[in-house]
């Protein structure tokens, strides 16, 4: 039982660093107060995301689906995901730099970047 | 012809395009970005009452972007319910930017003024694009645009605590695209598709797999932080509290009601009811959710006061009588949750467009700062009484049709219990609200910090709409229920 579990999840290690990396940046949203360690926390979850659509797209022994004649044997890996994944990173640059872009107003308004700093902020 | 044949795209393109058009002309007048903002959104409003015409008279319409044909290309799929809600959440942008011209200067600095109306347009854009897609990644990315617009434009006010409010909004937006995102990539790792047409058909031969359970649980979550669903809706009071009035009322209006169409477009056209009621039975614990939500938001508000924060707490109760009636599933509560996106907005929208007023010509945000409202700006005071009737659910306002629709629903599934909550709901919504009217009819003497005469007409305008609307489908329901219902059936059935 625990052997084909060690097994199984060494089989996937790719998503059990998906996770991993998830939880990483779930928790550096959740308990950092410092407000650009929390956009950090924000990218680490992004990237945990952008690697798993990655992974799971990718074929034992395949190459880049470009078709060439003559040879028939070829296996491609799956190419959508990977396009995908393109505009998620624009999206994920967009926010951090929003997000960049709202905790330098925060330090110019509150002279802080530390969440349990700022006064007068309650839930 | 070829242009009406491209019909179901440009809600989106006409935004996207006078988007970049009033950024070039703002520069070199910044009074240029205004009318062509007025002038783009109300040729999208036109263009949504044509779709809406057209899907009524001719049926779902399905266009092919680029030609190609779905479910390798990506499709807009244009049915009763998305033309419903692009034709509802249209024209209250566009009352919102018009009332949004005297909020710049005051509320939001003279100089922001063109990234302002562009940002509303961008955000325009994303609402388009999220109501009319078919396809389940494209959905994540306008839901990304409509978001990322609208965190900048609830920190573009001089407000100090919008900050912090849009920062929060910021973290919790993307951690909730990050989850819808992961439920995606679930579903195409299942089926191989994206198209939502195509998801549903394939889904339905693995209801029982893991693999589907999951992006159903990612999608959940992601769903109902966005649509601040109780107890993930702590971002939701700040950001409509502190953000510019204009603002305030597109993200109480279009903004949500755009995120509950999403969730009901991917619990019943995706996932099917089906599925949600048998193999991943979760509209227990979404009533439930709802129940709480409604009665907890509506306490909260009463121990409130500030007005604005009031109205966001208020919005998180009306927000779960939404997904209520998705709990309850059967087609009259359904019916009353899509008359609620309706109801909701107008309501909401006048009630934030009267209290908006006050705040953006310097008044007072403090619930006794409304004392003599009704002396000094009569028509104010009035929108906010008929919006706070149509809140309460009163009979002959929009917000009645819709709980009565929805506590029906309950009655005729033979949940009394949930009934008796939307009861006890209305009661304590009428106790916050009678607080506002009594302040503003019955004071001895007006609150010195109040504007001293009513607000200019093109805030009045589109605050008198919204409130007529109340009124109107309230004494009228018959004229939304004609697209509502056989729209509800239509998602009832499974299948866009």
């Amino acid at each position: 039982m625990i052997e084909s579990l060690i097994e199984s999840l060494l089989l996937r290690y790719n998503y059990v660093m998906v996770v991993v990396l998830m939880l990483i940046g779930i928790y550096a949203i959740i308990a950092k107060s410092n407000l650009i360690k929390k956009i950090i926390g924000l990218n680490i979850f992004q990237t945990a995301i952008l690697l798993f659509y990655i992974s799971m797209a990718d074929v034992v022994g395949g190459t880049a689906p470009i078709i060439e004649e003559g040879a028939t044997d070829l296996v491609y890996v799956n190419p959508l995901p990977h396009t995908l994944m393109l505009t998620a990173i624009v999206v994920g640059v967009c926010t951090t730099a929003v997000g960049l872009a709202l905790t330098v107003r925060i330090y110019e308004n509150y002279g802080t970047i530390h969440e349990d700093e700022i006064p007068g902020v309650e839930a | 012809m070829t242009l009406l044949s491209n019909l179901p795209v440009l809600p989106v393109l006409v935004p996207l395009v006078s988007a970049v058009a009033a950024l070039v002309s703002g520069w070199y007048d910044r009074r240029a970005a205004r009318p062509i903002v007025i002038l783009a959104l109300a040729l999208d409003c036109a263009l949504a009452v044509l779709l809406l015409s057209s899907v009524v008279g001719g049926g779902p319409i399905s266009y092919h972007l680029g030609g190609y044909a779905p479910p390798l290309g990506i499709e807009f799929a244009v049915d009763l319910l998305n033309a419903f809600v692009l034709a509802v959440v249209l024209p209250i942008m566009l009352l919102a930017v018009v009332f949004a011209g005297p909020t710049v200067g005051r509320e939001v600095p003279a100089e922001k003024a063109v990234s302002f109306y562009v940002l509303l347009l961008l955000l325009a854009t994303g609402i388009c694009g999220m109501t009319l897609t078919g396809d389940i990644f494209n959905l994540y990315v306008f839901l990304e645009i409509t978001s990322l617009a609208a965190y900048a434009l609830i920190a573009a006010g001089r407000e100090q605590r919008s900050l912090v409010a849009s920062y929060r909004y910021m973290i919790m937006g993307s951690l909730s695209a990050g989850f819808i995102l992961l439920g995606t990539a679930h579903l195409y790792v299942a089926t191989g598709t994206l198209n939502m047409a195509d998801l549903a058909s394939r889904l339905a031969t693995l209801y029982d797999s893991t693999l589907v359970h999951t992006a159903f649980a990612f999608f959940l979550v992601g769903l109902t932080i966005k649509t601040a669903l109780f107890p993930l809706h702590l971002w939701l009071p700040g950001a409509y509290a502190y953000a510019p009035s204009p603002v305030s009322i597109v993200i109480s209006t279009a903004v949500a009601k755009v995120s509950a169409y999403a969730t009901l477009r991917v619990l019943f056209s995706v996932f099917t009811t089906a599925f949600i009621v048998e193999y991943f039975p979760i509209t227990d614990v979404l009533l439930w959710l709802a129940a709480i939500a409604i009665i907890a938001g509506s306490v909260v508000a009463i121990a409130q006061t500030d007005v604005k924060k009031m109205l966001a707490y208020s919005s998180v109760s009306q927000m779960g009588y939404i997904m209520f009636g998705i709990g309850v599933a059967d087609p009259v509560a359904m019916a009353g949750a899509v008359f609620q996106i309706l109801g909701h907005a107008v309501a909401k929208g006048a009630l934030f467009a009267s209290v908006g007023s006050v705040i953006a010509l310097g008044g007072p945000r403090d619930v006794r700062g409304l004392a003599g409202l009704a002396a000094r700006m009569p028509v104010t005071a009035a929108v906010f009484a008929v919006g706070a009737a149509s809140m309460i659910g009163i009979p002959g306002t929009a917000g009645f049709v819709s709980k009565f629709l929805l506590a029906l629903g309950a009655v005729e599934s033979g949940r009394w219990v949930f009934a008796g909550v939307i009861l006890a709901s209305s009661l304590l919504t009428a106790v916050y609200f009678w607080r506002v009217i009594e302040v503003s009819y019955f004071a001895d003497e007006a609150d010195p910090r109040l504007p001293a005469k009513e607000a200019p007409l093109s805030m009045i305008v589109p605050a008198a709409l919204l409130a007529a609307a109340c009124v109107l489908f309230g004494i009228a329901p018959d004229i939304p229920l004609s697209v509502i219902e056989p729209a509800v059936l239509l998602l009832l059935g499974g299948g866009p």
